[in-house]
């Protein structure tokens, strides 16, 4: 473990109901810095990480996250992404990178039209990400969902892009990782569970991985991203040069 | 000043299962015959501008920017003096 602190900002939307809970766990279960970053303010105050988080962003009027795009925050967001800085986005935060084109394709309603919140097994794909460092590839997580339009589509181009690229990074999976459709909650394309972009600082997923951190809770395998990004500062330190472009960085 | 009315409909290769919920409720309404059910929203707006081109340009930018979603949805408008 490294003895700087990461700092993470949690940006709150009108209508972001995890905020808390990655708060906490950055704060008080990892023991790193944390701030909250409010919608309105074009400022991310020297932020390391960057959190968006789940809940229900502008009522989800229009589209899930497709109003929350347009606010000041989200400039700075893009501007720090594209510096390199390191953006998580859970469930509406995974919809509102989609809407930003942050990240390709699109979140449709749940198959079943029905809202699913559960324990849902994800394998990971690729542990070779800063989100993921902690995993191996093919180990299977047990996270928490908790959604109603989380059924991942794009066209089969970009499914084919994401496939070669090692850009699909969880994906929904029984006991033994195979990728049942009956172990599908929601329809999504290739079972898909969380994508990365290109660069592979930008990681958008459905499952809660805050939901699933606090020993308190149980199930703690959702730490392992939080886990994972923070290590990755240690291993970024040296010899990378997206994150000491930024002025966060550390 | 013009008024656009706008609809935003899924496209024809993304399933719309609320179309579906929607399609086999009218079966069960006991109405037979009926198929290919498609949600979509439709949307309102006056545009103040000195001509048809100007409101059409108008809202082509808020069709493509903001109210519909390209991968996954068309939209169609008619534009009319007011």
């Amino acid at each position: 473990m490294i003895e700087t602190a990461i700092k993470f900002g949690v940006v709150v939307f009108p209508g972001s109901n995890c905020d808390h809970d990655a708060y906490y766990v950055c704060k008080h279960i990892l023991h790193q810095e944390a701030e909250f970053l409010w919608h309105k303010d074009a400022d991310l105050k020297d932020v390391d990480v960057v959190i968006l988080p789940g809940g229900f962003s502008y009522g989800d009027y229009l589209r899930c996250g497709a109003i929350a795009r347009f606010s000041p925050v989200m400039k700075e967001v893009m501007r720090f992404a594209e510096e390199g800085g390191l953006v998580l986005g859970i469930c509406n935060g995974f919809q509102v990178l989609l809407e930003a084109g942050m990240l390709p394709g699109v979140l449709l309603r749940n198959r079943s039209l029905q809202f699913v919140c559960k324990h849902v097994l994800v394998r990971v794909e690729n542990a070779e990400t800063r989100f993921t460092n902690q995993c191996s590839e093919g180990q299977v997580l047990e996270i928490p969902i908790a959604h109603g339009e989380g059924n991942y589509f794009t066209d089969s181009d970009t499914l084919l892009s994401l496939e070669r690229n090692k850009q699909i990074v969880f994906r929904y999976c029984d006991h033994s990782g195979k990728l049942e459709d009956a172990a599908n909650p929601n329809g999504s394309l290739a079972n898909i569970a969380g994508i990365i972009n290109e660069q592979g600082n930008v990681l958008g997923m459905m499952p809660h991985p805050e939901r699933a951190s606090d020993p308190v809770l149980r199930h703690t395998d959702g730490r392992k991203v939080f886990v994972s990004i923070i290590d990755s500062f240690v291993s970024h330190t040296v010899g990378q040069s997206l994150i000491s472009t930024h002025s966060g960085g550390r | 000043m013009y008024l656009s009315k706008i609809r935003v409909t899924l496209r024809k290769s993304i399933l719309d299962p609320q179309g579906k919920a929607v399609e086999r409720a009218i079966a069960s309404l006991g109405i037979g015959a009926i198929t290919d059910v498609r949600m979509g929203k439709y949307i309102e707006l006056r545009v103040d501008g000195p001509t048809e081109a100007h409101a059409r340009e108008s809202t082509e930018k808020i069709c493509k920017q903001l109210l519909a979603n390209p991968v996954m949805e068309d939209y169609h408008f008619e534009l009319e003096k007011i």
